[in-house]
């Protein structure tokens, strides 16, 4: 069977896999709905809650960012997962304890204020709608480069997958189906990284190969080698860091603290049975996590190496059958400089932005471009840092079954993420805005109605951002975990270790945070990107790592104001003494 | 929440106490093993080798990331402990 067909079945089988586990496990209550009827096993959630984390971003581009920051990509690598330890020690059992369906629940019940629980539904829909635009974007690529249809119908078909189980199942429909996208994307991003290992290495385990000898018999470790070719090449090293240290620290901590007070993963720990449960799922969560997140930095440095190997002064008419596979699908591209039919790979653009070909072919057969070579540098090979991951595959020489494998994984990584956000954006809505704010009164059909059609808009308005991305969508992905770090995440930390902290203290924390944050990232990313250098930033610290400031200010202005205005009542009190004490959250589900 | 003994809240206070200076343990670990080994102390640590890594790097891009997993489950039975002893586990 073609490739081609291989894609088309494995794709399929994995759809209809879903859309039959959503019809399997149709919600019938609203709690159902919203935390899958809090009985889900810890193991089972913490698969889920994997597949929810993990993005088309992680599955697809992070290990091409790490291949070309190298060291600088451990921020995401530690960030993405030491966000929960944060989150299994200092939040997850607690919110569980506190056993409603929502964060904003918690916070408009802590801080007994509709205000509060209204300023954290804006923080958690700003958030959400930033973080899902990106997925919908991410499964049109995918369906694009690998089923050969548009971007907009491959958003259109993803919208159509996720509508049925997201917005059928709810929560317990997501949950399994997220199990199912858990186990697809990790077995697809583990073959392609064991064969890698092999070829590279002679070590299978990548997280091993990436500290063993490269198998040239050069007798040279993979990071040493790595390091000397580049250097060669005029990079700098690989292991080497580009960025000032106090940004890579701040950026680290707020995607941790970012990843904490995400508001899809928080409520994931909601649908566990017990407090106890949400500590152990947590766990279980970050080994399932830490599985792809190990194998990354290997995958990245493996493929630049080979990348190194392969293609760098090597004639175009002998180059490696991917680099023209992925030169026709526009993520590849040979601005032959100097004219000699040979590709230079170099630090520096080949040229500006993304390639424009002219449709003619040159001297070697490679697509001609439009662009104005940039002769400030003597690189001659542009590529998209995607192509680490989606042409691993065949530069290991793989079967067609794998590449099939990889669409499937990268669909699986973008559409349960997408589901995930759908949940806590409909949520927000019917229940936290409708039930709790502006119509008590309303039946318990009634709020699953409205959760429907509020899951059934956003779905709508995510595919429209997908298919017509604003031009910013790819420049505020810091915008979610900043956001969420500066505003979300101190009222949820205070709630819990402060019987102190009063609505006044939370709601000015929460405001002065969010404003701050997005200020910032607005100033430096939309409305003057000119300006986005270390020279212009706030103590060196890019807009990426600035959620880490915007925390800081949500404590200050927190406690400062909790300090002049009235103290947080008794009942309140007792209410954060009851959250800190496991036994009884089996009971504590009343609503 | 009713059923519960009257010294609970003493019991729970106790419990509390505890529970936090573990958490202080905890993080603390946590934050020297990324931030510190990953990060600030980072240009020293490189230059010991474990296999082909160095060790500062290792640690930004695979050693921080074991020890957050076995924090978690380290946390997890340590606290079901201290929650038995004081008769407040779920």
């Amino acid at each position: 069977m073609s490739t081609q067909n291989l894609i088309y079945l494995f794709v399929g089988i994995s759809f209809a896999l879903y859309i039959g586990i959503a019809i399997w496990t149709r919600a019938g209550s609203t709690k159902e709905f919203y935390v899958a009827g809090g009985g889900v096993h810890p193991v089972v959630n913490g698969m889920a809650t994997a597949a929810d984390w993990m993005s088309a971003a992680s599955f697809i581009s992070m290990a091409g960012l790490i291949a070309f920051m190298g060291y600088d990509g451990s921020v995401y690598l530690m960030g993405w997962t030491g966000g929960y330890v944060v989150l299994a020690l200092l939040l997850a059992p607690y919110l569980r304890k506190f056993g409603q369906f929502t964060v904003p629940d918690f916070i408009g019940t802590r801080y007994y204020s509709k205000v509060a629980r209204t300023v954290a539904v804006i923080c958690l829909i700003f958030i959400s709608f930033t973080y899902i635009a990106g997925q919908m974007r991410g499964v049109g690529i995918v369906f694009s480069r690998f089923l050969d249809v548009s971007v907009e119908l491959g958003v259109i078909i993803g919208m159509c997958i996720v509508f049925v189980y997201a917005v059928l199942g709810g929560m317990k429909g997501i949950t399994y189906t997220q199990v199912a996208q858990y186990c697809v994307l990790i077995f697809a991003y583990m073959v392609p990284a064991f064969f890698i290992s092999m070829l590279v290495t002679g070590n299978p385990i990548p997280q091993l190969g990436l500290g063993s000898t490269v198998n040239d018999g050069s007798g040279m470790y993979v990071l040493q080698k790595l390091d000397s070719s580049l250097q060669a090449m005029g990079f700098a090293e690989y292991t080497a860091s580009s960025k000032s240290m106090i940004d890579v620290f701040c950026i680290t901590a707020a995607l941790m603290i970012g990843t904490a007070g995400l508001p899809h993963v928080i409520v994931r720990f909601f649908t566990v049975p017990k407090a106890s449960d949400a500590r152990r799922s947590a766990g279980w969560a970050l080994i399932f996590i830490a599985l792809l997140y190990t194998t990354a930095p290997a995958v990245a440095a493996f493929a630049r190496l080979n990348f190194n190997d392969t293609v760098n002064q090597t004639a175009y008419s002998e180059a490696p059958g991917w680099f023209k596979n992925w030169e026709k699908n526009n993520l590849i591209a040979f601005q032959d400089k100097n004219g000699d039919g040979v590709m230079q790979v170099a630090s520096g653009n080949a040229f500006a932005g993304s390639p424009e070909y002219t449709g003619e072919t040159g001297p070697s057969g490679e697509r001609l471009l439009a662009n104005a070579p940039d002769e400030t540098s003597t690189n001659e090979v542009y590529v998209d840092r995607d192509i680490m991951v989606l042409a691993n595959p065949e530069i290991a020489n793989l079967p067609g079954w794998v590449i099939a494998l990889v669409a499937a994984g990268g669909l699986a990584a973008a559409l349960s993420t997408a589901a995930g956000l759908l949940l806590v954006i409909s949520t927000a809505v019917s229940h936290d805005l409708l039930k709790s704010t502006f119509k008590p009164d309303i039946s318990e059909k009634g709020e699953l109605l409205a959760a429907r059609v509020a899951a059934t808009c956003a779905i709508v308005v995510a595919g429209i951002l997908g298919i017509y991305p604003p031009g910013w969508v790819a420049q505020v992905v810091a915008f979610a975990f900043g956001l969420a770090a500066a505003s979300l995440f101190p009222a949820i930390f205070m709630g819990i270790f402060s019987k102190k902290m009063n609505k006044e203290g939370a709601i000015a924390g929460m405001v002065t945070g969010l404003v701050f944050t997005f200020c910032y990232i607005a100033y430096f990313k939309l409305l003057n990107p000119d300006a986005n250098n270390a020279a212009n930033w706030l103590f060196g610290i890019s807009p990426e790592g600035i959620g880490v400031i915007g925390m800081i200010l949500n404590f200050i202005v927190a406690i400062v104001v909790m300090k002049m205005t009235a103290p947080a009542p008794a009942e309140i009190g007792r209410l954060v003494e009851s959250i800190r004490v496991p036994r009884g959250a089996g009971e504590a589900r009343a609503h | 929440m009713s059923d519960e003994t009257p010294d609970t809240s003493a019991s729970a206070g106790a419990y509390w106490k505890k529970n936090i200076r573990l958490l202080i343990t905890l993080m603390a670990i946590w934050f020297i093993v990324s931030f510190g080994f990953g990060i600030l102390l980072r240009d020293f640590l490189d230059q010991f080798m474990l296999g082909g890594f160095p060790l500062g790097f290792w640690f930004a891009q695979q050693g921080s990331i074991y020890v957050f997993i076995l924090l978690v489950f380290y946390y997890a039975w340590k606290v079901k402990k201290i929650e038995r002893e004081y008769d407040l586990d779920d």
